[in-house]
């Protein structure tokens, strides 16, 4: 997260950070930021979406992120949340196709989406390749950033595949590689903290391949 | 998170109106710097106006010979266009080298625009900051300032625009196109979009409250060859120490703009005259007067090392 701010102040400003954030969810009071509105009148509204082909119908408050409703609402929990500031990649999943960051992301901006979820793409007697995959690289150890890197490792191989150019291109307005160096600068939105970063490189490598 | 109601315009006008007539609307586009600012409470706003059903998501090609970008345009699609690749390389390099893919899929145009600054302070709502709370101090002045600006800052708030793809736009002199609640429009030129800080730095931008973004204009293609060259801290998903965009002809004349240095993308046209002069000239010229603290000032070597590096490709 500091990546993103200063490492030097925002070492310090984030653990106070955490520690304040930690506070709000079982304190009532807290000196930074007064509670917000009581939940009871918290402005409350209806959504409609798709997720993993099944319909669902919600009434939510408007603050409830995307990551919130899955798994606090749907209590599809194979989404993570890891940072909650879309620094983390945890929470990628798949929205009309798209990987976006489901935690900088409201609910209610989702009406009429189709979304899917780790628990979409593959399941315990039938995974999907990438997950096959996965498995057979080690592409994890503790496996917490793990649903997030393969929603957005599926996303990058259609990426790649539309002409979608990225950062590492040589020349831009050709046609982007299925490289390790383009996988890895693809992945970078994605953190692992046990650094399986080659494992997942080949991993994607080897379902593109499979593809290709 | 403060609470707040919500709702989907369905044209720009009323959207515009019901932003400028609410005291704390504000839109919403990606949501990509919005929420981040809500759930720290550094944004706080009563009422969000999403825009993303709003007919602003193509580019088109104008009689100019030019393009004109959707303020909906996400960062994904810009970067992938193909008009945009081939005659405008440094916008699809400057957009490519920001954020994630995830991100860019959520960011739009408009939002990239306005995405605020990266100070450590202005996150912090323990800290003084006279940009998230006017009139409180700056802690970043006599703290640490290492990201913040070298050039253009005040003794009020030395924040950056912490952003790449507008760089680019500068660069290629964009204009950027709004709409008010009275459904009247105007155009503003890129170079006097972002403000330098001066006594309000709490106002990022020259937008009025209520002011919707609904294009950006980009002149006709200026030839040449295309850079972003960007430093930053890791290799990827950082924001810049120092980014420079340029256009080099062949006959080693062109323009650049700096990014990471300033509150807005600093281009100085004295500066970029010198460009066949080499590097050091430039960003003499370029960085004349700049202020920099004792944790920023390697920003000046950099900035002038990244642009040697520039040049050589360019020869190259
Ligand atoms: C982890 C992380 C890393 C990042 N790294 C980079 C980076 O390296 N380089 C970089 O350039 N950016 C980076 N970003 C920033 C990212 O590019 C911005 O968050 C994004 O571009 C904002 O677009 P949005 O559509 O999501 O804006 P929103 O969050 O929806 O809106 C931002 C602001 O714009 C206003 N707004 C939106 N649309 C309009 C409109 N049409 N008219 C008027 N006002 C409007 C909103 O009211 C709000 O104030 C990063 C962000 C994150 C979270
Ligand atoms: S530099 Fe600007 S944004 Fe940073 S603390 Fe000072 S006033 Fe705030």
């Amino acid at each position: 997260m500091s990546d993103f701010l200063e490492p030097g102040v925002s070492r310090r400003g984030l653990i106070a950070g955490s520690v304040a954030s930690v506070a709000v969810a079982n304190t009532p009071a807290r000196s930074v930021a007064q509670p917000t509105t009581k939940a009871s009148e918290a402005p409350m509204m209806p959504v409609r979406f798709t997720v993993n082909g099944q319909q669902h119908s919600l009434s939510l408050d408007t603050r409830t992120t995307l990551l919130d409703a899955l798994r606090e609402h749907l209590h599809l929990t194979g989404t993570k949340k890891g940072c909650d500031h879309g620094q983390c990649g945890a929470c990628t999943v798949l929205v009309d196709g798209q990987r976006i960051n489901a935690c900088l992301s409201l609910a209610v901006m989702h009406e009429g989406d189709e979304i899917t979820t780790i628990e979409g793409l593959g399941t315990p007697d039938k995974l999907h390749p990438m997950q096959a995959a996965f498995v057979k690289h080690d592409g994890y150890q503790c496996g917490y950033c793990t649903p997030g890197q393969i929603c957005s490792a599926v996303a990058v191989l259609e990426e790649i595949r539309a002409g979608i150019p990225s950062h590492v291109q040589t020349d831009v307005a050709g046609k982007p590689k299925f490289t390790a160096a383009e996988m890895r600068e693809r992945m970078s939105g994605n953190i692992c903290r046990c650094g399986a970063y080659s494992n997942i490189a080949e991993a994607m490598i080897e379902v593109a391949g499979a593809k290709a | 998170m403060k609470a707040f109601t919500y709702e989907r315009a369905s044209d720009p006008a009323a959207a515009a109106r019901i932003v400028a007539a609410k005291p704390g609307a504000k839109f919403i586009a990606g949501g990509t710097n919005l929420l981040d600012l809500m759930k720290i409470e550094v944004e706080t706003p009563v009422h969000l106006v999403d825009v993303q059903d709003l007919d602003l998501q193509r580019i088109e090609n104008t009689d100019g010979g030019g393009l004109r970008i959707g303020a909906l345009v996400s960062n994904t699609q810009l970067a992938a266009d193909e008009r945009v690749r081939r005659d405008y390389g440094v916008l699809t390099r400057a957009t490519v080298a920001g954020a994630s893919g995830q991100l860019r899929n959520k960011a739009s145009t408009a939002g990239n625009l306005l995405q605020r600054t990266r100070c450590p302070y202005f996150y912090d709502t323990n800290m003084p900051c006279n940009k998230r709370k006017p009139g409180t101090g700056c802690g970043a002045i006599g703290g640490y300032s290492r990201q913040l600006a070298v050039i253009g800052g005040s003794d009020k708030c030395i924040a950056t625009f912490p952003g790449d793809m507008p760089v680019a736009l500068r660069v290629l002199d964009a204009v950027v196109e709004t709409i008010n609640g009275q459904g009247q429009r105007r155009s503003i030129p890129i170079a006097d979009f972002h403000r330098l800080w001066g006594d309000r730095p709490e106002q990022d931008t020259v937008l009025k409250p209520g002011e919707l973004i609904t294009h950006v204009v980009l002149p006709r293609p200026l030839g040449g060859k295309h850079f972003y060259e960007k430093v930053r801290d890791r290799a990827s998903y950082a924001f810049a120490l120092v980014s420079v965009a340029a256009v080099i002809q062949p006959d080693g004349t062109g323009r650049v703009a700096f990014g990471g240095v300033a509150p807005k993308p600093w281009r100085v046209p004295e500066a970029e005259a010198l460009l066949p002069r080499g590097a050091a000239a430039v960003t003499a010229r370029a960085f004349q007067g700049a202020t920099p603290t004792s944790d920023n000032a390697f920003k000046l070597p950099l900035a002038t090392r990244a642009l040697v590096s520039v040049i050589a490709q360019a020869k190259a």
